[in-house]
């Protein structure tokens, strides 16, 4: 449970949210994922060591580079998140059934 | 709450996403509720607060869409897509991609539309490239979603 919390709390930030969907594409140094961010790489690398505790990624050894990736754990946790992602379709969906109901109201009424 | 109306939402093998939900309404009209952009544009909103100022969709085979959402203080974001097969009534075969500004990969979603009693039961089957693909979009997904249970959770404070 105390990862999966670790996994709210960092998700929590939208830099965040963006380096992992940077990540979805594939393995990125700490340069590549500073570059679409106005930000410096310490802030970078420090958004980094909120994740990789978390358990959201992992890091490899490369010469001198430590490129980060997604880590499996971290996706597994993530799929917790179905159920924010349900409410935002609920939403939707609560709506279309308004929506519905006046398509049908209005054909009964063509029909009369 | 009438439970039949209840959407379920899960997680198939490492790629697919499956949504489904039962309306009170025949295939016909939710076929159309999905395809008539001046009806896409009064539901597919997201949380409170979201507009779709842009609802551009030519539901033909090899048809492109576009939906573009706003916010007063979150900016705004858009999807483009193509639609691959159409079964009018019965089944949507469509590819979208996020602008965030730049593209997600494609999900492809296959949406059904089952008479189911008086109404219709929707299926809408999403395949993504691969595990995380997926976890990002749910990621992406989720900032939408967690907006709404924020604002939810205040009002309980």
């Amino acid at each position: 449970m105390s990862d999966l919390n670790a996994a709210f709390a960092a998700l929590a930030d939208p830099t965040r949210r963006a380096i992992l969907a940077r990540l979805a594409s594939g393995e990125a140094t700490v340069m590549e994922l500073a570059k679409p961010f106005e930000m410096t790489q310490p802030a970078i690398s420090q958004h980094l060591k909120v994740l990789e505790e978390a358990g959201l990624i992992v890091r490899r050894v490369d010469g001198t580079k430590r490129p980060r990736r997604l880590a499996k754990s971290g996706i597994d946790a993530m799929d917790q998140w179905l159920a924010m992602l349900r409410k935002a379709l609920e939403k939707n969906y609560d709506r279309l059934d308004q929506v519905l109901a006046t398509m049908q109201s209005d054909t009964e009424r063509k029909k009369r | 709450m009438n439970t039949m109306t209840k959407l379920t939402l899960k997680t198939e093998g490492d790629t697919h996403v499956v949504v489904t939900r039962h309306f009170n309404a025949p295939p016909e009209a939710v076929y159309r509720a999905h395809t008539d952009p001046k009806i896409i544009q009064k539901w597919l909103l997201g949380p409170e607060g979201w507009t779709m100022p842009v609802c551009i969709c030519d539901a033909q085979p090899g048809g492109k869409f576009r939906y573009e959402w706003s916010h007063p203080k979150r900016g705004s974001f858009h999807i483009t897509g193509e639609y691959v097969e159409l079964e009018p009534h019965r089944r949507i075969v469509h590819v979208e991609r996020m602008h965030l500004p730049d593209p997600t990969p494609d999900n492809h979603i296959e949406t059904r539309f089952d008479a189911d009693g008086t109404g219709t039961l929707m299926t809408m089957r999403m395949t993504l490239p691969d595990a995380q693909t997926r976890a990002a979009m749910l990621a992406t997904g989720m900032e939408r979603g967690m907006e709404a249970s924020y604002v939810r959770l205040e009002s309980m404070l």
